[in-house]
């Protein structure tokens, strides 16, 4: 029958807007200040939320909805005062090593959280927060890895006999070695050349001495930057969640760097103080008696002067694991996991050495705040980098190692420091933070009411529109994009976790403007089709039929562009290809299907003369429409 | 009430429509090359120098002191607060690349200095560093390749659904309000940064959604009309599309105008770049794209489906 949908069809419109209702209304319940306690290295102890309790109560500052786990503990507040004491209250308590971070906690209420629903997050414009650029070391990354090569052809032209005259980096991606004769270069080149694709060899005589140059392709210089880059921003996705920031943000930007945003948090010096751990480990080998002074460096180890070998056996950044364990004699162990190349040059380094020493490095970039006085007589304060190393342990050999092996001889205290310090000081290359900005929750505050009212004004400005200029069929696309703006609300915070921004609000209501349109199209080919004499029920259908091509080819095009945005796009291209892709699903679905609905139910199956879809002008003989009828 | 009366002879004002198209086109290009783009802080590599005020701070006092001290390029912009702002200032090029970063902060005590003794106000220096560019070579680069990679996508796709020619016509209408909302920015010194890109992208959606709806009309007459040269039915989709072109226009006008009063300071470029290629998007979905049809003598054989032999037997009179 014309113009009536099936009850299957009625029903399942009813469904998706109920769906977009329950799944919108998180975003209704506003979020409690809150406290995020975690240890800088370990795990938290069970002493530690009786510590917190009693010094709040001392402080006299109430607390509730306490979460505890392992990693961290979360406690609600009443106000944004309360927590400010509270955090000052705690540190005290608790001392240097424990990281207190003001955050926000979500009140979604636990019937709406176990269906999966969820908030919208916010991006930093919209909540405040704090945002950083960091710039990765390339040229410490690359100089690595040559290093790395360096070392290994040493120990490959050991292992075959070949002997040289010495080896050199001469800068960060070229490695030379020398020889005495042809025959051991030649030699040296065909056992080198399989092993180390990644370097272009080159031959060459100088003062008698016949060299082999090793240089990195600029492929393979290309490659490294983007796994340092990828590695080094995985480790700060761990960091970061030490924080308890609900939605951070850590994403490449470019081929060296990489921007961190907190939302919520408004403590940059906490941050910093988290992310600038910046470490990295090297494993070496113990410096062998007698060796030349200049070819290694003395540590401290408990108390005891170690000489710790130049040559870097391994990088941090082959270790993919680290964990905590007790051994087969309940002996506390940390587990090393390392990548396949990792474990070769381990097996190659150890295999050789059983019964010497292995000395692990942490190597920590550190921030220093340092007070100096101008010409001025003020006081001016600089943030300096330093590095920091640190020789955290020093064991015998007993076998040869490969991917797996295990540090033991540690007490269980410092094994459950070292396991989480190991994972996440993996750094691949050091990092310098360019660019800090911190926006106050005010300021986001006032951004997001300016953003909605703004919203609020525009679909009012629009609805009023549409119900003077369409009467009932305008009622009907109203509520089809009230529908709409539910729906990609519902979307944006449950199915894909889009961040909302500024320029994400107008591409909402950018929306909201063009959703409409498909609706102003159909009603225009029905007034047509009423201004050529069809009957009512019939210039529905046929206004929806007409128009359904022009819509589809429209918004298809429009789609296909947001999806090559958001494909080469970066940060708020991306965000605003994506609000753009869910809004035109969204609108197609709600102003075609939802509106016929509606339509569907007033006039549907019904004999009534007119339609309340305004005026419309009838087509008078001599029209060129009439063309359209043959005559 | 939008409908007109009467038909408009939209296609008979063709001539004198694509000549000032051409002439606004050649003026943005010139503007562009000659004037360049009034880039923002997300496009340009700098010295960036973060000061924090006692109390809230009056931009225009900062611009007229900075301009007064031959500062005349620094963009001021508050962060965070109305009382904290960021001034930035382009690279000194005699400067070298490693010293940039001491550089930074020798001009940064002299702003603050300067602006210390003008305003009278406590400032504190919270830094000044050397900034480069967020969005660096690579982004412009692969975001060019990404236009054109949009661009053939929207071309296949037109030839496709409709025909070649219509294909052309799109694509010169997508230019032509990219080009002159980008002329109007460079020639009316307009920022533009990351969120006027965005509206950017915005008004490539807005103007092939005008576009595609009027070649659709025109396609339909095309197939349903036995009679009438190609001008005609395309003055005669104009005018059936053109209650639906007001409409929409005017509802997203609505819409962009609540946005650039209501909507804070920070939307306002984009609110005002999307104004622009509104307006200039519903002028070129009636003179462009339909005029670069006509241009390349678009026939009712382009549009004809494909019919079965049987099928043109029987349409035959």
């Amino acid at each position: 029958m014309l113009n009536k949908y099936p009850a299957w069809k009625n029903i399942l419109i009813l469904i998706v807007v109920i769906l977009g209702f329950l799944y919108s209304l998180p975003n209704l319940y506003p979020d409690d200040p809150a406290l995020q306690i975690s240890h800088e290295l370990t795990e938290l102890s069970q002493g530690d939320m009786p510590v917190i309790t009693s010094a709040l109560e001392a402080a006299e500052v109430n607390f509730f909805g306490e979460e505890i786990d392992t990693e961290s503990i979360r406690i609600r507040l009443n106000n944004l005062d309360d927590q400010l004491r509270a955090k000052t209250a705690i540190e005290d308590a608790l001392g240097e090593s424990y990281i207190v971070a003001l955050n926000l906690a979500p009140t979604t209420p636990g019937w709406l959280q176990a269906i999966g629903a969820g908030k919208m997050n916010l991006g930093l414009d919209l909540q405040g927060g704090v945002h950083f650029l960091m710039e990765v070391d390339m040229d410490a990354a690359i100089i690595r890895r040559m290093e790395d090569n360096l070392s290994n052809v040493r120990t490959i032209l050991r292992e075959q006999r070949i002997r040289s005259r010495g080896l050199n980096l001469i800068s960060n991606s070229h490695l030379e070695v020398r020889f005495a004769n042809a025959e051991d270069r030649s030699q040296a080149r065909s056992e080198l050349v399989t092993i180390f694709p990644e370097l272009q060899m080159q031959s060459r005589e100088a003062e008698g001495v016949f060299i082999l140059d090793m240089r990195m392709t600029p492929a393979t210089a290309l490659q490294i930057q983007t796994d340092t880059l990828q590695a080094n921003r995985t480790t700060l996705l761990n960091r970061v969640d030490t924080l308890g920031v609900s939605e951070p943000t850590v994403q490449q930007q470019g081929s060296d760097r990489i921007v961190v945003e907190l939302p919520g948090m408004q403590d940059p010096a906490q941050a910093i103080r988290i992310l600038q751990r910046i470490a990295t480990l090297e494993i070496h080998l113990e410096s062998e008696l007698g060796a030349p002074s200049l070819s290694y460096e003395t540590y401290d180890y408990e108390g005891i002067p170690v000489n710790v070998d130049n040559n870097v056996v391994l990088q941090g950044d082959s270790i993919s694991n680290a964990v905590y364990q007790l051994d087969q004699n309940s002996q506390p162990s940390v587990v090393l996991s390392l990548d396949a190349q990792g474990g070769n040059q381990m097996n190659r380094a150890t295999r050789d050495n059983v019964g010497r020493r292995m000395d692990i490095l942490l190597i920590e970039t550190k921030s220093r705040t340092i007070t100096s006085i101008n010409e001025g007589g003020e006081e001016i304060e600089d943030i300096e980098f330093y590095e920091e190393k640190e020789l955290i342990m020093h064991a015998t050999i007993q076998q040869a190692l490969g991917r797996q092996f295990s540090i033991t001889g540690l007490t269980p205290r410092e094994a459950s420091d070292l396991a989480p310090l190991i994972r996440s000081g993996s750094l691949a290359a050091p990092m310098t933070i360019v660019e800090q900005s911190v926006i106050g929750p005010s300021m986001g505050q006032e951004n997001l009411d300016q953003g909605l009212l703004g919203v609020q004004v525009a679909a009012g400005l629009v609805v009023l529109f549409m119900m003077f200029y369409y009467r009932a069929f305008g009622m009907a696309a109203n509520a089809a994009l009230i529908m709409n703006i539910l729906m990609i609300v519902a979307v944006m915070s449950s199915i894909i976790p889009a961040t909302l921004t500024l320029p994400g609000i107008v591409g909402i209501v950018l929306t909201v403007g063009m959703a409409v349109d498909a609706n102003v199209l159909i009603f225009t080919r029905i007034r047509e089709e009423l201004g050529v004499g069809a009957p009512p029920q019939q210039a529905i259908d046929a206004g929806y039929n007409r128009a359904f091509t022009t819509i589809i080819d429209a918004n298809l095009t429009t789609f296909l562009v947001a999806a090559v945005l958001y494909t080469i796009g970066t940060g708020p291209v991306r965000g605003f290809a994506i609000t753009l892709m869910i809004g035109i699903i969204t609108s197609m679905f709600t102003a075609i299907v939802g509106t016929r609905a509606i339509v569907n139910l007033i006039y549907g199956g019904k004999s009534g003369k007119t339609l309340s879809i305004g005026s419309y002008r009838k087509i008078a003989k001599q029209d060129d429409l009439n063309i359209a009828a043959g005559k | 009430m939008l409908l007109p009366e009467k038909q408009i002879d939209f296609m008979g004002a063709r001539k004198i429509a694509g000549v000032a198209s051409a002439i606004l086109v050649i003026v943005s290009i010139l503007s562009l090359a000659f004037n360049s783009l009034e880039f923002g802080l997300d496009f340009t590599s700098g010295t960036s120098v973060r000061l924090s005020y006692s109390e809230a701070v009056v931009i225009e006092d900062v611009n007229q002191t900075l301009r007064d001290n031959g500062y005349e390029s620094a963009v001021v912009v508050t962060f965070g607060s109305d009382r904290d702002i960021r001034i930035l200032l382009p690279v000194d090029e005699t400067v070298a690349v490693g010293e940039q970063a001491a550089q930074a902060v020798i001009v940064g005590e002299s702003i603050d200095e300067m602006l210390q003794n003008s305003s009278g106000s406590e400032i504190t220096l919270l830094g000044s560093d050397y900034v480069s560019a967020k969005v660096g070579g690579e982004l412009v680069e692969s975001g060019g390749i990404g236009m054109l990679v949009a661009l053939a996508i929207i071309m296949v796709y037109i030839s496709m659904r409709f025909q070649f020619k219509f294909s052309v016509g799109a694509v010169v209408a997508l230019a032509h309000d990219l080009i002159i909302t980008l002329g109007i920015f460079s020639l009316f010194r307009i920022e533009f940064n990351l969120n006027t890109l965005a509206a950017l992208l915005a008004i490539i959606g807005y103007s092939l959604n005008d576009t595609i709806v009027v070649s659709d009309r025109i396609r339909e007459n095309f197939r349903r009309l036995r009679k009438g040269t190609p001008l005609e039915m395309v003055n005669i989709s104009l005018n059936q599309t053109l209650s639906r072109t007001l409409i929409t226009s005017l509802t997203t006008l609505l819409v962009l105008f609540s946005i650039l009063f209501i909507g804070g300071e920070s939307t306002q470029g984009f609110a005002v770049a999307l104004i622009i290629g509104v307006v200039i998007g519903t002028y070129s979905s009636i003179y462009i794209a339909s005029n670069v049809i006509l241009y390349m003598n678009v026939t009712r054989e382009d549009l004809m489906l494909p019919v079965k032999e049987g099928a043109e037997l029987d349409d035959t009179p």
